[in-house]
């Protein structure tokens, strides 16, 4: 990733997250009854969110922006922890309909398939192994409840 | 003498066999609880509470203690290993454990982290032992606007969490402040950014953030690469799984710190492990040889913040023996076990009631002992977790994490947050910006604005309030000090330089 353009958009972003912030807080009581309202701390945190994003624009403005040449390689691998992080969203939102233990599975077998190019067989049984030893280690051995799913596991 | 004499009495209670088998029973619950991210050791104890009714009340008392003390033993376990904090107190050892393990460290890092567990729980008895009346009394000095500045020193820490950029550390501080006014507002149940979502009004889970930020951020960072070299390594024969002498030696001034202030900010009501554990890490860096190589796996790195989160267990226990005051969600737990068995906590327990107190003591000191006799030949074995493909190690990881953040409250919204914060862990990673200070600003806003508003309530809206008292000034001006450090190192730097161009 280029780090000035990185550094210059990230700087962006914190700054409108910041006037947001402000934005939010303005319509919260700056000062209540009892003293500070709740308003007052976040207005502050957003107007500190704001002038340090200012800066960081102007450090970034001054920072050297040889970094072209790894930009694309950088999206292809960047593209890869997304696709990862995706399947793990995926898999978080299949936890309440199919339960912990298949929704780990089918995530088990996208991360070491797609991902990592394994033999599917070998993602199958990382899958299962590990999802039996969660079983038995949370479950069975200490009490903790998975999320179950419509066939009660 | 009178000590002594007390101690004595305190061992003729813990060593009895009972009372051992339920010290050696509550260690090991404690550190596997501790191990396990999410499983913390309030509710462990919170479980066991009603077992305890019919047992002797010193016998459950070290059981539950030992509980307390077992989990900080453990919560470093999967920090060093898989980047997973296992209670909130162990995201500071996470910053140089992890990098360790990276570089195949793994066992000189978890065997430095239980020695230090070891000297610093010893040193947090013996301050329990000598000084808890006296600095109880210290600590009820402690107002908001004292709570507000030692807050600010905490965060004044920001300094040395900083890797290359100032500026993204104290914008990484602030969005961690932000998620910390997330939620009901404590003086006017107001809500704050919620988005409209009623189970953001307990604010952000921190285990699930930190979770996200740690775990998943450093699994999505190492999937960019397909079939990547081997990342760990893992040091052959069980005495290279050790810490050598020179670790050791090396650690020697950060166990000490760690143990010191540890203590003292265990014994302040409302302060906490986490607090500690920032504030030892920042001390060790500051005085540090090589502070540039923190971060990059420094074994004191991980002595500093483990000595700081085990003293501040024997500190807990100094307002809620002799006040009666609970400095965190588990010594209120035990407030309630220790009334709800008939006792009145307070400046006259330790007159009423030698053996429960010195019994206590003894049994901290044996349970210390035992927990590092159990610890230190389990390294090696733990260690070997880093041996398996990290085909099978990164799901384990992610398995880890759903299970522990979703066992903490039974909620899938916890679940989400952490896959959110997983995706904020990555970007902060990539971008360069230190996600330390974030969990900095989560950990300490909350204190902080309540102690910020408390005061200023106090002093109807006057801000010298927060200067004008002895305490609060001297923690101001320390906080003031630290954050001028990077300034002054700067103009030594354009100093050294202009004085070198010159000759």
């Amino acid at each position: 990733m280029n780090l000035n353009k990185g550094n210059l958009i990230s700087a962006l972003c914190l700054g409108a997250f910041g006037i947001y912030v402000i934005s939010v807080a303005a319509k919260l009581a700056y000062v209540s009854e009892v003293g500070p309202g709740p308003g007052f701390f976040p207005l502050w945190l957003g107007i500190g969110l704001v002038a340090f994003a200012a800066l960081l624009i102007f450090v970034s403005g001054s920072a050297d922006a040889n970094r072209e040449e790894s930009q694309s390689s950088s999206r292809r691998t960047a593209g890869r922890a997304l696709a990862g992080w995706l399947a793990l969203m995926v898999a978080i939102a299949l936890l309440g309909r199919i339960g912990f233990l298949l929704s780990f599975v089918v995530l088990t077998i996208f991360l070491v398939v797609v991902l990592d190019r394994r033999p599917a067989l070998l993602a199958v049984g990382v899958g299962i192994g590990l999802a039996v030893a969660f079983q038995l280690i949370f479950v069975v051995g200490l009490d903790v409840s998975l999320p179950k799913g419509i066939w009660g596991f | 003498m009178d000590a002594l004499g007390n101690l004595l009495l305190g061992f003729s209670v813990a060593l009895t066999p009972i009372n051992l088998f339920w010290c050696l029973t509550g260690v090991i619950l404690g550190t596997t609880v501790g191990v396990l991210p999410g499983l913390g050791p309030a509710a462990t104890i919170a479980m066991l509470l009603p077992l305890t009714l019919k047992m002797d009340h010193t016998t459950a008392i070290i059981a539950l203690a030992g509980i307390f003390y077992g989990a900080r033993y453990g919560g470093s376990t999967t920090s060093i290993l898989l980047n997973i904090p296992g209670e909130s107190s162990s995201v500071v050892t996470c910053l140089d454990g992890y990098q360790l393990a990276r570089q195949g460290r793994a066992g000189a890092a978890l065997g430095i982290s239980a020695i230090s567990s070891f000297i610093a729980g010893t040193i947090g008895v013996f301050g329990l032992m000598l000084v808890a009346p006296p600095l109880a009394r210290f600590a009820l000095r402690f107002a908001p606007p004292e709570y507000f500045a030692l807050m600010v020193l905490g965060l004044a820490m920001v300094v040395f969490l900083a890797g290359e950029s100032m500026v993204k550390a104290l914008l990484a501080m602030l969005v961690g402040l932000w998620i910390s006014t997330i939620g009901t507002d404590l003086f006017t149940a107001e809500s704050r950014f919620t988005f409209g979502q009623m189970k953001l009004l307990g604010g952000v889970d921190f285990i699930a953030a930190t979770v996200g930020i740690f775990a998943l951020g450093e699994v999505l960072v190492n999937l960019e690469s397909r079939g990547g070299a081997e990342i760990f390594k893992l040091a052959k024969g069980f005495k290279n799984l050790l810490p050598t002498f020179r670790d050791l030696k090396d650690c020697r001034f950060a166990f000490l710190n760690g143990s010191i202030v540890g203590f003292l900010v265990g014994a302040l009501p409302g302060a906490g492990a986490t607090v500690a554990s920032f504030l030892s890490y920042g001390l060790e860096k500051a005085f540090s040889r090589h502070p540039q190589k923190f971060g990059t796996g420094v074994i004191e790195g991980v002595a500093a913040p483990e000595a700081a989160n085990n003293a501040d267990a024997g500190g807990a226990l100094v307002p809620l023996l002799t006040l009666g005051i609970p400095g965190g969600n588990t010594t209120a737990i035990l407030l309630g076990g220790l009334i709800l068995w008939g006792y009145k906590p307070g400046p006259l327990l330790i007159q009423e009631h030698p053996e429960l107190f010195w019994g206590l003591v003894a049994s901290m000191y044996i349970g210390n002992v035992l927990l590092l006799v159990l610890n230190l030949p389990l390294v090696p074995l733990f260690a070997q977790i880093l041996r398996l493909p990290y085909y099978v190690l990164y799901p384990l990881i992610v398995g880890i994490s759903i299970v522990g953040v979703y066992s903490v409250n039974n909620s899938l919204f916890d679940v989400w947050v952490m896959g959110l914060f997983g995706l904020l862990g990555y970007l902060m990673r990539k971008l360069n910006f230190p996600a330390a200070a974030l969990i900095l600003g989560m950990v300490l806003g909350d204190a902080l604005e309540r102690a910020l508003r408390q005061s200023l309530m106090m002093s109807q809206g006057e801000l010298s309030i927060l200067i004008a008292r002895p305490i609060s000034g001297t923690l101001l001006f320390l906080a003031a000090l630290i954050l001028c450090l990077p300034v002054l190192r700067k103009v030594r730097y354009w100093r050294v330089a202009a004085i070198e161009r010159e000759a």
